[in-house]
Formats: C-alpha cells, sequence, structure tokens
C-alpha cells in the first residue's frame, strides 16, 4: 500500500447510500426521502438505512418490541443512570442520551453480547446443519469462551422480558424460525445442566438473526435499543434540585488502597 | 433531610481515592488522597502533572526518567493536528457552535478507533506485555494480526499491521524525530528496541512505523497495562481537538470546507420534483 489510496479519495466522496441535494431534495438509499419513504415509519427506516432491506409489517412489529421491551425508565440501570447525572449536573439532553446509547455499548450487557450472541447463533445453526447438535456445540463454546452471551444474566436471575417476547414473537409468527428454536433449546439445555437462565439477549439475536441480520446490521440496530428509557430518567433528574441524584457521603466510599503517605 | 439509613447502603470500593469529610457536611471532603498521598496538601504544591498523572494510573510516584517520558508522550500527541481524523471530528463540532463536551467526544469517538487511534494502543500494550521484545514473535504478529480474533466483536479485524501506517511511503520526519527522543530517555526500554529494528518490520510489512507504534512502546515502558495505555492516549490527544474546535467556531462555517458539491451519488432515483403548497408562495 501506499499513499494512492488518499489520493484516489482526495476531496471526493464517491456513495451508494445518499446524498442531499439541497434545496432540492434527499435521496437515501436508492430512494427519494420526501416521496418514496414519507409513509415509512422511523424503525422502519432504521431499519431499511441499516439493511438497505425493507421489511413486513409483523417484522417490524417485532424490531419494534425488541426496543419497547428493554426501554427501562429506571435510574438504575447504568445507561439510565449516567443520563441522569447528567442531569444532576445540568448537562443537556443530547449530551446526556448520547453518552448513555455511548455507554450501552457494554461488555457484560448491551453491545457486546449482543453482537457476539447473533454470531453465535448463526454459528450454531450452520453447525447444526452440518450434524452437530445444540449442546455439542455449546459445551465447545464454552470451553472456548466460558460464557455464552444471552444466558444467564447481572443482577437478576430470571428476566421479566422473556414470556413477553417469546409470546410476541408467536403472535406475529416468527416463533418457527431456526435460530430462534436453537435458542429455546439451548434455554432448556443449559438450565438443566448448568443452572443458567436464558435472558431477553438470546431472543433478541435469535429473532434478529431469522430475519437475516448480520451481526454488523445488528450492532447497528441494536446501538440505541435502551434510548426511549432515558428521558424519562433525565426530565425527572433535572426536576429534582442540581446535584440530588443519589449523592455520596465521604465514608460510603471503601478505601482499600496504600496507608496515608508523604510526598517528600 | 438526611434519610441515609432508610434504605441499604451501598458502598463504593477503590484502591485509589480516600476522602475524609468537613466536620459540618458528610457530602464535602475535608481532605482526599491518591493513593495515600494528600492532594491538596502535598501533591498540589511539590508536584509536577506528569508526577501526578503517573501517580494516578500506576500507583506510585515516577522515577524521573518515568516523569520526563510522560511528559514528552504528552507533547508529542497533544495535538495530532487538524488533518488528523480525530482533529476533523472536533472541528466539525466546533465549527457548528456545538457543545464543548461534543467536539471531545466527536473527538474521542473517532480517536478511539483501530486505524491510528486508542484501540490500536491497546491492542499493541497487550501485545508488548505478550511478546516483550522477541523478535519472531513480533513479525509474526505484525504479518498476521488477527490470529486471535477468533470470533465476531464490537471491534473489527485489523486491516493492517497495527503501529504501522498501510498508507505511508516513509516514515515521517515527527515520528523518527518522537522514536528518536523518547528512545534517548528510555534507552533500555521497548521504545529503544523499536528504534533499533524498525527498519526491520518495515521492510516486512512494506510500509512505514506510525505514531501509535511509537507511543504503545513507550506507554509499555511507562508500565501501563492496555486498558490504562488506551485510557491515557485518548486523554492525551484531547488539547489539539479542543483548540481545533474552537478555532473552527470562531473562524465560521463560511471558511470551513463543505463537500456537498464533491459528493457523486451512484444510486440515484433522479428528482421526483418539489411540490407545491397550495396558497404559499414558498
Amino acid at each position: 500500500m501506499s499513499q494512492q489510496i488518499k489520493l484516489n479519495h482526495e476531496d471526493t466522496i464517491i456513495t451508494r447510500m445518499g446524498k442531499g441535494f439541497l434545496g432540492e431534495r434527499v435521496v437515501y438509499r436508492g430512494k427519494d426521502l420526501h416521496h418514496q419513504l414519507k409513509n415509512s415509519q422511523w424503525i422502519e427506516l432504521f431499519a431499511f438505512g441499516i439493511t438497505g432491506r425493507e421489511f413486513t409489517e409483523n417484522e417490524l412489529k417485532l424490531l419494534n418490541f425488541i426496543w419497547v421491551s428493554t426501554s427501562y425508565p429506571d435510574k438504575a440501570i447504568w445507561p439510565n443512570h449516567i443520563t441522569a447525572l447528567a442531569a444532576s449536573s445540568r448537562s443537556t439532553a443530547s449530551l446526556a442520551l448520547s453518552i448513555g446509547i455511548t455507554v450501552f455499548e457494554a461488555s457484560i450487557y448491551g453491545g457486546k453480547p449482543l453482537k457476539v450472541g447473533i454470531d453465535f447463533f448463526q454459528r450454531a445453526a450452520h453447525a447444526q446443519k452440518q450434524g452437530i447438535s445444540i449442546s455439542d456445540f455449546a459445551a465447545k463454546e464454552l470451553l472456548k469462551h466460558k460464557v455464552i452471551y444471552g444466558y444467564g444474566r447481572p443482577l437478576a436471575s430470571s428476566d421479566e422480558r422473556i414470556p413477553h417476547v417469546v409470546n410476541f414473537a408467536h403472535e406475529l409468527g416468527f416463533s418457527s424460525g431456526e435460530h430462534i428454536k436453537i435458542a429455546l433449546e439451548l434455554a432448556q439445555h443449559l438450565k438443566k445442566s448448568k443452572g443458567l437462565s436464558m435472558n431477553v439477549a438470546a431472543l433478541y439475536c435469535a429473532l434478529c438473526a431469522d430475519l437475516g441480520f448480520t451481526p454488523e446490521e445488528f450492532h447497528l440496530f441494536t446501538t440505541p435499543l435502551v434510548l426511549a428509557g432515558m428521558p424519562p430518567c433525565y426530565i425527572e433528574a433535572k426536576e429534582n434540585p442540581e446535584g440530588s441524584f443519589l449523592p455520596i457521603r465521604c465514608d460510603r466510599v471503601t478505601y482499600t488502597g496504600t496507608a496515608k503517605r508523604e510526598w517528600c | 433531610m438526611s434519610n441515609s439509613t432508610k434504605v441499604n447502603k451501598p458502598n463504593y470500593q477503590s484502591s485509589i481515592w480516600l476522602e475524609e469529610p468537613e466536620s459540618n457536611n458528610p457530602f464535602t471532603a475535608k481532605s482526599s488522597y491518591c493513593y495515600g498521598y494528600n492532594v491538596y496538601q502535598d501533591i498540589l504544591p511539590k508536584a509536577s502533572l506528569s508526577e501526578y498523572w503517573y501517580l494516578l494510573f500506576v500507583g506510585e510516584r515516577p522515577n524521573s526518567a518515568q516523569a520526563q517520558l510522560l511528559e514528552k508522550i504528552a507533547i508529542a500527541i497533544a495535538n495530532p493536528g487538524m488533518r488528523d481524523e480525530s482533529i476533523r471530528a472536533a472541528m466539525n463540532a466546533g465549527v457548528g457552535g456545538s457543545t464543548a463536551a461534543a467536539s471531545l467526544i466527536a473527538a474521542l469517538g473517532v480517536g478511539a478507533g483501530q486505524y491510528g487511534g486508542a484501540r490500536e494502543i491497546f491492542t499493541l500494550v497487550q501485545q508488548w506485555q505478550k511478546s516483550g521484545c522477541k523478535l519472531t514473535e513480533w513479525e509474526n504478529f505484525l504479518s498476521k494480526p488477527n490470529q486471535d480474533y477468533d470470533r465476531v466483536d464490537i471491534w473489527s479485524e485489523y486491516e493492517h499491521a497495527p503501529g504501522f501506517e498501510p498508507n505511508g511511503e516513509t516514515c515521517p520526519t515527527p515520528i523518527l524525530q518522537t522514536l528518536e527522543q523518547l528512545a534517548t530517555i528510555c534507552p533500555n526500554g521497548a521504545i529503544a528496541w523499536l528504534k533499533q529494528h524498525r527498519e526491520q518490520f518495515e521492510q516486512l510489512i512494506q510500509y512505514p512505523l506510525s505514531m501509535t507504534g511509537v507511543i504503545a512502546s513507550a506507554m509499555f515502558d511507562l508500565g501501563l497495562n492496555a486498558k490504562q495505555a488506551e485510557m491515557l492516549f485518548l486523554i492525551l490527544r484531547l488539547p489539539g481537538a479542543a483548540v481545533h474546535a474552537l478555532e473552527q467556531e470562531q473562524l465560521g462555517w463560511k471558511k470551513f470546507p463543505f463537500f456537498g458539491q464533491n459528493t457523486i451519488l451512484t444510486d440515484d432515483p433522479g428528482s421526483l420534483g418539489l411540490p407545491t403548497v397550495k396558497g404559499f408562495d414558498l
């Protein structure tokens, strides 16, 4: 390689994705935004922007519920907690929500488990077609990575979203896809063999795998997953006095470090 | 007003920070200690910035070479220059009058990446911890940097040898100058070893050393682990982001490039016309 790549791209944006012809029109992935996409629901446009594909009404209902079902206006939950801190310290609405979204790309919940999780189900489905049982595949995964995202949950032993999502998926006709069947079969297996309960991430991953999302597309789709839970947290924390969101006394930090010493 | 006894009392834990309260307010610190040192009584009057930062990250005071090394790292990367993608992000925020935090968050988000950004530092320091100064291991890693990438992650596979510039021709003068300066401070460390083998690596992968390669080795010499180095790299590059964002805001959007005319659309349905609105002359 050399500077040739930079020379080729200098001063020019070449794109198939879209452009605003300001004062005239806007093209969004090959469609006129204001003419051809004006009836799109926001989540429909978002999913189209990510995948380039159009989804059926029931698919959009499912995608929408994936967002709705995990939008908790609970300030104890870490991204919301940060949003509330932003309000308590009288930062702006956009900063509060954007940092909340960014923080959701975490390792023990959110971004990483979801992206790794959808890839797991896609690999599991592939293995199953090769004649490998789900329990064998899961055992190898556990041996190698110690964890299967979507099974086990920090802070709680069960997941209140699961029956709602399972039932809604069934109602909409999405309960027989190959990935969701694997997710549910594995849930039974891991509960019996390891005492691990499924959490909703497994369902989200499996259902979106059945809808044809790639891990990269799913990563983008789930980035604002908990966004709708944040505004109530921001609003209420801002209604309260500044600096009043869970203030911490000095003695509520347990110090475990080096004893006092002098800087000579 | 106090109600802290009515619910459970979760405690935070830290081996870094101790605060003792003022007698009249348990929520206000009378004294703050960082790894045992009184911050406002001792560190503030006696320590330099690089000494304090080293203490914060490592937990002990630096010797003079370590303090000097951190100071020179900070100078070398304080401003990557306005062509750097993280600085451009900050300028794009600044020119529109976004919040100060937005400018810095923009720089952090872009500068966190794997091409010239903090994730590259993370990967390289991790590799230093793994390989030390073993030439064959480094050659193996640089030739195939994704050997340990065994499943999908939020981070992608590397598209180049970390620490090197795939779009470069020869190693740029500022990088050679930084390498030389840092290796002089730490003549027996990773940075000096990198200087010794730079050309060998460049011949192997066919493109030159980058600033991330230099800084990661120096941060390893400082005793930072991969995550600490990634964080410090992000912080230390913010001064440039700040001043360039402020400058572009002050200069104004009319003097800032806009690439609308330079955007070539390859999938275009063509104009479908702009509707008129009855009763309004728009």
